[in-house]
């Protein structure tokens, strides 16, 4: 028995060598290329909220700090309220689409100290309720909210009781339909779909077979560039006019939408800063970066590669 | 994936030595009668009381309970650099596990310092994955763990599968750190087990979205919350299953052992873990397979790996990359449980045999140690072992393949499965819905704390009124009984499915080796994965939630069921068949009542599996607690009471444990 394992372990040994001998590649011959100009940008920890746009602004930075300023870009896939609590660890550096937030705002800008504002995105955030372009084109008086209570009973679902549903209800936005339809006194009933992809799902479902859907939803918003959902009009938004909650019979406003940065990041003269703070586009050229993802399946790096060689002016506007 | 298994034995084994008595069947029958008296009372009071008292709540409203926990967080956090606590606690933990999990992650998935590749490639860990696993196990595991793992590299998922391999196994090491010696003290100690007892019901129940946001203040974004997190979850059933190994060992062979003059220290060194040893690797098994659970809520707090693949697909929609590595997930799950099982099976039998291969395997063992070795060496060194080569083609054409079968499915049956719900859902939910949400709350709690009381004794009626009350007392009484009416109905489904599916696997082990990999598979594939085809067919509903949850919790009542029914003596049916009984007769009038134990399990367990969806649930159009607990994981404002609605979830889950537990003690008495 002693001489078969002899035997096997000298077989093993002549076929490591052999394998060794013509191995190939070495790990480590090709370093050299990898570690180009770390330059003083050093570290830029990058939160990634979980959304399409938010990836697009996310991407198309990560690409130029990259390398146009030679950072070491650590991407975290964090959904907003750990991003922010990230500022104060020292965790997270930058926010790169902020919607409002006023809540947040308030406790780690105001009170905390943590985080501070770098300006806006140039993004336009729309929050509204949108039914799909068939239901829009089939009855053009729908988009105003006071036919809404004539085609109540054609929204009538298994979830809304007898009464029309108004499909709410990404949690991560805040949401005064419940007052609205109230104080609107529409015959709805809002029912919570929980998730954005519940929201998209009912919508590309109801493009298709003509299903009535009136929901919340929002732009920009790669979706739409796969159903152009119209948007219902609500009375119209005035400041102030959704100071108390319960009271609310008027329009979401329309929100500029902002980034946000850690306060040291702020203070570290780091040119990723600038950049942060420099960066501006608009919803168009988001929704093209958007739709490269999530439409045209690009990796985020490819897509921001993509838009950022065939708008070079605008970075170079960023950097400079 | 075997969670009932350990669970069945116990009131099996009680059943299958005291045959059912047919002096017994009076009590039961008037114990129907009792439950039907209650719920007649409930419907007149009902009708009479609609409406009335019923405690609800808007989404966006919040009782002082609420207010405060959102106070407590957000003091928490304000105060994390200043308070010692924090500095001289948790930072030490976090810099410890941080440094556990960047020293695995570097070892296989991670580039290191200087080194564009981890330590180990491809080659080095299927090499040694399938060393181990024969020398654990053997070679037929070994062999399908070298294919598992290949197949995760042609899926062009290499470095995430190993990423999640490695949060996994850190996770399943710190939680097994506490869990086994936890679990040996809660076996010996009838105290501590009294008291672990409900802090495991509430690390398994409560919904991970509510404490994910308070560990990551804890200890920081990055591994160590992740690991914790996931630690959390998965360590209760290796407690659990370790105790009960304890216990389970003779009293004979203890008494044995003490009065040979061993002391405390020696019988359980000696006697108590060696004679526990397989069903402990058991436990070990179902804490991994719950810590594959987490993978796609760990990714996001930023753990890389396969759940963060399927979080990012899910944005876009995508089915088809999200089922890919879904898939991963249950390829890592399956190999994963085939090794640990035939481990523990090898702990068993290695103890008994004495043959002469024992010797030969020794050498072996030392050969296939050095082929390992070598392998490692490779991957190490050249570049062609160390990254998996191609472009992961594989993993496009399973991709394209979901995404067409789904759109084919979205195209094909939606009118089917909408007709389909409407009829549940009037006909089932909605009446059985306003019921509990339209009655008074005390009605309400009273007809609970009853049908406890009779169904499970006054001990589980007690639990019950503990519960209700504290059920009123997180403020969301009334999503806690629409989410109670879903997950009923879920339940009921779950038991019609595992009837059926559990009766026929249970007698024919054809069906059986046909079946257990899909129920597998249903029971690891994260449910992201599924919720945009479920959304596509059924649309953002209740229902929706429903069949998610069955998804998920069938296969464990299956299972069981399955179990029970192998387990009636095949003499028993054999004379059954003599008296000249039909196949329906044998099934109805003695399989069935004969494993009636393991039917009171399944419908505890699958109960249990069905309240663990209800946070999926909230994702897809449920609503009530399971959209409380994903608001309060988004928006701050509405923390506390995602932190209230998951204790509600808890609660629920508590008092129907007992409930049903109780039953089953009943039933195999």
């Amino acid at each position: 028995m002693a001489r078969h394992w002899r035997a096997g372990a000298a077989g093993l040994a002549v076929l490591g060598l052999t394998l060794t001998a013509c191995g190939g590649a070495k790990v480590g011959d090709d370093s050299a290329a990898g570690s180009g100009s770390a330059g003083k940008c050093g570290t830029f920890n990058l939160a990634i909220n979980p959304w399409v746009g938010y990836e697009a602004n996310a991407a198309v930075l990560a690409y130029v700090a990259e390398h146009d300023l030679g950072c070491k870009v650590e991407q975290k896939d964090l959904k907003e309220e750990i991003a922010w609590q990230g500022f104060g660890t020292g965790e997270v550096d930058a926010v790169v689409e902020n919607w409002g937030h006023d809540d947040l705002k308030k406790k780690y800008i105001t009170d905390q100290k943590t985080a501070v504002e770098a300006g806006p995105t140039g993004n336009k955030g729309l929050i509204g309720w949108y039914v799909p372009p068939w239901l829009a084109k089939a009855h053009p008086d729908i988009t105003d909210w006071k036919n809404l209570n004539k085609y109540a009973s054609k929204f009538k679902t298994s979830e809304s009781g007898g009464k029309g549903q108004l499909l709410d209800g990404d949690p991560s936005f805040v949401t005064n339909d419940e007052a609205l339809v109230k104080n609107l006194k529409l015959d709805f009933k809002v029912v919570y779909a929980g998730s954005e992809t519940a929201l998209i799902q009912a919508y590309r479902n109801a493009e298709k077979n003509k299903q009535w859907v009136i929901g919340y939803f929002y732009e920009p918003q790669w979706f739409m560039s796969e159903v152009p959902l119209k948007k219902v009009s609500l009375p119209e938004y005035k400041t102030g006019c959704d100071a108390d909650a319960e009271k609310v019979a008027c329009d979401y406003p329309v929100y500029e939408l902002d980034k946000i940065v850690s306060a040291k990041f702020a203070k570290s003269g780091s040119p990723a800063y600038d950049l942060v703070k420099n960066f501006t586009w608009t919803n168009d050229d988001q929704n093209t970066v958007a739709k490269y993802i999530a439409v045209d399946k690009m990796a985020p790096e490819a897509a921001a590669k993509k838009w950022v060689e065939a708008n070079r002016g605008k970075v170079d506007a960023w950097i400079k | 994936m075997t969670v009932a298994v350990q669970k069945t034995q116990r009131p099996q084994r009680t059943g299958n030595e005291e045959p059912p008595a047919p002096a017994r069947r009076a009590p039961t029958v008037s114990r129907s009668m009792i439950v039907a008296a209650i719920l007649v009372v409930w419907l007149v009071l009902f009708a009479v009381l609609r409406g009335k008292q019923t405690l609800s709540l808007a989404a966006a409203d919040l009782t002082d309970l609420h207010r405060w926990f959102n106070d407590v967080n957000d003091s928490i956090g304000a105060n994390r650099n200043s308070n010692p606590l924090f500095l001289y606690f948790f930072n030490e933990i976090r810099l410890v596990i941080d440094t556990l999990v960047t020293f695995v992650q570097e070892l296989i998935s991670q580039p290191t310092a200087g080194r564009p590749v981890p330590q180990i490639g491809w080659l080095g860990v299927v090499g040694l994955v399938g060393y181990v696993s024969w020398a654990v196990g053997n070679w037929r595991v070994a062999l399908l763990a070298v294919a598992g793992f290949t197949f995760l590299g042609l899926q062009g998922l290499w470095q995430e599968s190993m990423d999640t391999l490695a949060l996994t196994l850190s996770a399943v090491f710190v939680a097994l750190l506490f869990a086994l010696p936890l679990g040996v003290w809660a076996g010996l100690s009838d105290r501590v087990n009294r008291i672990v007892t409900p802090f495991l019901d509430f690390m398994q129940t409560m919904p991970t979205f509510v404490y994910l946001a308070p560990l990551t203040l804890f200890f920081l974004i990055g591994p160590a919350s992740a690991t914790i997190a996931t630690a959390i979850y998965a360590a209760p059933p290796a407690i659990r299953i370790t105790a009960h190994a304890i216990r389970s060992v003779p009293e004979t062979t203890v008494e044995a052992a003490d009065s040979m003059g061993a002391t405390r220290r020696q019988a359980l060194l000696k006697v108590l873990l060696p004679m526990s040893k397989r069903t402990v690797v058991m436990g070990v098994n179902q804490t991994i397979m719950a810590a594959l659970a987490m993978v796609t809520i760990a990714a996001l707090i930023n753990a890389p790996g396969l759940g963060a693949t399927v979080v990012q697909a899910l944005q876009s929609l995508d089915v088809g990359t999200a089922f890919n590595a879904g898939l991963a997930i249950v390829v890592l799950a399956i190999v994963l449980d085939r090794v640990t099982t035939a481990a523990s099976g090898r702990a068993d039998t290695a103890r008994g045999s004495d043959s002469p291969f024992l010797k030969w395997r020794r050498q072996l063992v030392a050969a296939g140690g050095v082929v390992a070795a070598v392998l490692v060496y490779l991957s190490h060194t050249y570049l062609w072992a160390a990254e998996f080569p191609g472009e992961g083609s594989t993993g496009s054409t399973i991709a394209r393949a979901a995404t067409d079968v789904t759109t084919w499915a979205q195209d094909n049956l939606s009118g089917l499965t909408n007709a389909f719900r409407d009829v549940l859902t009037n006909g089932l939910l909605n009446p059985f819905q306003t019921l509990l949400t339209d009655s008074p709350w005390w009605l309400v709690g009273a007809a609970l704390v009853a049908l406890g009381t009779v169904l499970g004794g006054w001990r589980a009626g007690a639990t019950s009124a503990v519960c209700v009350g504290l059920l009123i007392g997180t403020g969301v009484w009334s999503d806690a009984m629409t989410t109670l009416a879903s997950t009923a109905v879920a339940t009921v489904l779950v038991m019609l499915l595992g009837v059926v599916l559990g009766v026929w696997m249970g007698r024919s082990a054809l069906v059986d080796r046909l079946l257990r990999p899909s129920l597998d598979a249903a029971q690891v594939m994260p449910p992201f994965v599924y919720l945009v085809p479920f959304l596509a067919l059924f649309g953002a509903t209740r229902f929706t939630a429903i069949v998610a949850a069955i998804v998920y919790a069938a296969p464990v009542a299956i299972k069981i069921i399955a179990d029970g029914v192998r387990a009636v003596p095949g003499t028993t049916v054999e004379a059954a068949m003599s008296t000249g009984c039909n196949t329906w007769q044998i099934i109805t009038k003695v399989q069935l009542p004969m494993s009636r134990g393991a039917l009171t399990l399944a419908t505890n367990q699958g109960l249990i599996y069905v309240l663990s969806m209800v946070v999926v649930g909230g994702l897809v159009g449920a609503g009530a607690l399971g959209y409380d607990v994903v608001a309060g994981f988004s928006q701050g404002q509405l923390y506390g009471k995602g932190l209230a609605a998951g204790l509600a979830i808890v609660l629920l889950g508590v008092m129907f444990d007992r409930i049903t537990q109780a039953a089953a003690r009943r039933a195999g008495a």
